[in-house]
């Protein structure tokens, strides 16, 4: 059990050293996520009332997105000179080199996410933890579930002819649930709704992180077996 | 004469019926006239694709466990006409629900669920297409097809959750069903399956040989 969590250490420790050297994962994310906020933005007329219902679903498309690119590249790092195949043939657990990917891509997003959140916070004159501070609860329970499934299918997605192309292909279906309870819950916090009505949603995001770190944790090994 | 010609012939007569049932036997519906014929084959495509996700969905778990091609032979045929069928299911709603609900496509939880069913499988199709290695191909899409269906029912919570914050202005009928309309739907449900089993072993079959022919055409 110490064996496995030490495997998970040194994976993120691996992944932290070489992205503070290259800076490119977070550093791409972050410039997307920015500009998804920017471009978002000529949806209404400066300074219209309407804006609160609107920002919280473009908060989480700005991650998304941004997820989705940080995914492809964090993983494309992987697979050059053939490291990923190495990590699999070590022996540890492979399950644990895989959460150790998660957990390092999730820390990237959540970088990535503090940063983006106080410039949108400026750009669109809302305070979204104003009303509760359930706001990051929301976000970090719904970027770990979002990494838990974006890991499993870039590494997929890699693996395939088209490359970078089918990661969002196979992954916004699936992560329908959380988009949709991390946009409710924001929009209940943003326009200071009733806080016992996000309950429900914070579970089922939670429900989901579950249900999917144990169901990958079960076929991990069997799904990359050669 | 196998069983294969056996089900073929059961299935021809299946559908035959089912026909007679829907057009001829079912009593027209008061209020909604001949458009609530579509009703027999979009029910019956609706559980014939659930269904058969559900079959890739226990296939893929065979797949992990025991690495026979067979059972990603079967999971994926069961996905290819899961597909056909939703796509079925995603076009005849519509058309019955333009002169009932007076739209094309409302937000219902069953609606929306089954299009991101549809949008699901489709990628797991895609996948399969742009992956060469055939032990990939089988353990990556399977991995698909387990979390896939797993994601199902959570998608279909979340957005019944949301439908609720925002209540349907559409008024949704239902309910009742006259007793002959009940076998109607009954008689097509029997001949979809008997048509899904049809193609399923037609599928699954030319698969498993087109694999044998590959394999002794690389022995050489």
């Amino acid at each position: 059990m110490k064996k496995y969590f030490i495997t998970v250490y040194n994976i993120v420790e691996k992944d932290l050293l070489l992205e503070l050297k290259s800076k490119e994962v977070v550093v791409s994310m972050l410039l997307f996520s920015l500009l998804v906020v920017i471009v978002f933005s000529f949806i209404f007329e400066p300074g219209a009332e309407y804006k609160n219902d609107l920002v919280g679903g473009i908060l989480w498309m700005a991650f998304i997105f941004s997820g989705v690119l940080g995914l492809n590249k964090s993983m494309l790092n992987e697979t050059t000179g053939g490291n990923l195949n190495a990590l699999l043939l070590a022996p540890v657990d492979r399950s644990a080199v895989f959460f150790g990917k998660v957990v390092s891509n999730f820390f990237f997003l959540a970088v990535m996410e503090a940063i983006t959140i106080p410039i949108f916070m400026i750009f669109y004159n809302i305070n979204i933890f104003g009303h509760s501070v359930l706001s990051a609860v929301v976000i970090l329970m719904g970027t770990y579930g979002f990494s838990v499934l974006g890991t499993l299918f870039s590494l997929i997605s890699v693996k395939t002819k088209t490359r970078e192309v089918m990661l969002p292909l196979l992954l916004l279906p699936l992560i329908i649930p959380i988009i949709l309870a991390g946009i409710q819950c924001l929009n209940i916090y943003i326009k200071n709704g009733d806080i016992t009505e996000s309950y429900k949603w914070l579970k089922l995001i939670g429900v989901f992180d579950v249900i999917f770190t144990a169901v990958i944790f079960a076929i991990f090994d069997y799904i990359v077996e050669e | 004469m196998k069983i294969t010609a056996l089900v073929d012939i059961v299935t021809f007569i299946a559908v035959s019926v089912a026909i007679y049932f829907t057009f001829i036997f079912a009593p027209l519906e008061a209020q909604m006239g001949s458009v609530q014929k579509i009703f027999y084959f979009h029910v019956a495509s609706a559980w014939i694709s659930f269904f058969a996700f559900f079959v890739t969905f226990v296939c893929s778990f065979f797949v992990l466990f025991t690495n026979k091609y067979i059972f990603d032979d079967i999971a994926s045929s069961s996905a290819e006409i899961g597909i056909i069928f939703c796509t079925i299911v995603l076009i005849t709603g519509p058309i019955w629900a333009k002169p009932i609900w007076g739209t094309w496509w409302t937000w219902d939880p069953r609606l929306t669920t089954t299009l991101i069913l549809w949008f699901i499988y489709v990628g797991y199709l895609m996948l399969r297409k742009f992956l060469d290695e055939e032990d990939k191909k089988a353990k990556f899409s399977a991995a698909l097809g387990i979390i896939g269906f797993i994601d199902v029912p959570i998608v279909f919570f979340s957005i019944r959750w949301w439908r609720t914050i925002h209540p349907n202005v559409l008024q949704q009928g239902g309910g009742g069903l006259a007793p002959d309309m009940l076998k109607a739907l009954l008689v097509s449900i029997f001949a979809f399956t008997m048509l899904y089993i049809t193609l399923m072993i037609k599928t699954a079959t030319v698969k498993h040989l087109f694999r044998r022919y590959e394999k002794i055409t690389s022995d050489r």
